[in-house]
C-alpha cells in the first residue's frame, strides 16, 4: 500500500487523535495527517491539500459531515475521494443517508482498531 | 457489569429497570473498547468533588433528555490519557474534549440499544460545565436514570434524564 494523505474531520480534537492512532494501527502508512473541527473548516483545507481519504464525523457544529459530504460530491477534484463516516449517530437511517450522499463506509464509535481496519482498508483498495 | 459483544434491545415503553441496565452497558462498552478500563459499581459512598467536570449531551425526537457524566478533574484527565494514550500529567485541555467525547458515545451507544429509538433521535454535540456549584432544572416532567461507577477509585456519575 502506498503512503496515504487523511483528511480527519471531527470537532472533538482527542477523537482526531484516536482516529489518526487507530489508522495507524490499521496498518495504513499516512504520509501526511491534516485535521479540520467541521465541514466548513475541511473544505478550506481541501482548497489547498490533496488527500486520499476522507474521515468524517457527523455531529459537528457550522457544517456537519452529512453536509459535507454532499458539498464534496458537487466539486469536480473531490469526488473521487473516498469518505468514511465515523460517528456516534448510527443509526440504520443515518447510514443509509450517508451512503447514498456518497460515503463510501461508516463506523460507528465506540470502535476498535480493528473495526477500522475492517473498513477503511478496502474503500483504499487493499 | 461485563461488556460484551451482546447487542441488547428494549422496546421503546419506558421501563426504569431495563433501561438502567442499558445505560450501565452503554457506557462500560464506551469505557471497554475506548479506554480499555473496565467500570465497575461505586460501592461507597459517592460523594461530589469541588473540582468536577459535567458533559452533558441532548437528546431530541422520539427520545428527548439529557444524558450527563459528572466526575473530578482528575478523573477527566485520565479519561483523556487513556483516550489518547499519554501520560496524565501532559493532558491539558484535552481532558474536556475527552469528557464530552465520551458522553457523546455514551449516549448514542444508548439510543442505539433501544429498538426503534435510535431513527429518531438525536444527539446535540456536548457542553461541558466546570465546577460543581449548579442546579439544572428541567422544563417539563421527567424521569431520572442514574449509575455511579468507580473510575480510578473515585465516583463518576452517568444520568440520563428523560422528559415526557
Amino acid at each position: 500500500m502506498s503512503q496515504i494523505r487523511a483528511l480527519i474531520v471531527d470537532d472533538s480534537s482527542v477523537m482526531r487523535k484516536i482516529v489518526e492512532r487507530s489508522l495507524r494501527q490499521a496498518g495504513i502508512d499516512l504520509s501526511h495527517v491534516i485535521e479540520a473541527g467541521n465541514g466548513v473548516e475541511a473544505l478550506g483545507l481541501l482548497d489547498s491539500n490533496t488527500v486520499d481519504l476522507i474521515l468524517c464525523d457527523i455531529n459537528m457544529p457550522v457544517m456537519d459531515g452529512l453536509e459535507l459530504v454532499r458539498h464534496l460530491q458537487t466539486i469536480d477534484k473531490l469526488r473521487g475521494v473516498p469518505v468514511v463516516m465515523i460517528t456516534t449517530e448510527g443509526s440504520e437511517s443515518n447510514v443509509i443517508q450517508a451512503l447514498s450522499l456518497g460515503a463510501k463506509g461508516y463506523i460507528r464509535k465506540p470502535f476498535t482498531p480493528d473495526q477500522v481496519k475492517e473498513h477503511v482498508l478496502p474503500v483504499l483498495g487493499v | 457489569m461485563t461488556p460484551s459483544s451482546e447487542r441488547l434491545s428494549s422496546t421503546t415503553a419506558f421501563d426504569r429497570t431495563s433501561w438502567t441496565h442499558l445505560l450501565e452497558f452503554a457506557a462500560c462498552e464506551v469505557f471497554d473498547i475506548m479506554l480499555g478500563t473496565r467500570l465497575q459499581p461505586y460501592t461507597s459512598q459517592a460523594v461530589a468533588a469541588n473540582d468536577e467536570f459535567t458533559a452533558l449531551v441532548g437528546l431530541a425526537g422520539s427520545l428527548c433528555g439529557v444524558l450527563s457524566i459528572r466526575c473530578a478533574n482528575q478523573s477527566a484527565r485520565i479519561m483523556a490519557s487513556l483516550m489518547l494514550g499519554m501520560p496524565p500529567e501532559e493532558v491539558d485541555n484535552d481532558s474536556w474534549d475527552a469528557l464530552g467525547e465520551v458522553a457523546n458515545m455514551i449516549a448514542g451507544n444508548f439510543k442505539g440499544k433501544l429498538s426503534g429509538i435510535g431513527n429518531h433521535c438525536m444527539l446535540s454535540v456536548p457542553t461541558i460545565i466546570v465546577g460543581s456549584d449548579y442546579k439544572t432544572r428541567s422544563l417539563g416532567p421527567g424521569k431520572t436514570l442514574e449509575a455511579v461507577f468507580d473510575f480510578d477509585h473515585k465516583p463518576l456519575w452517568v444520568t440520563l434524564e428523560v422528559h415526557d
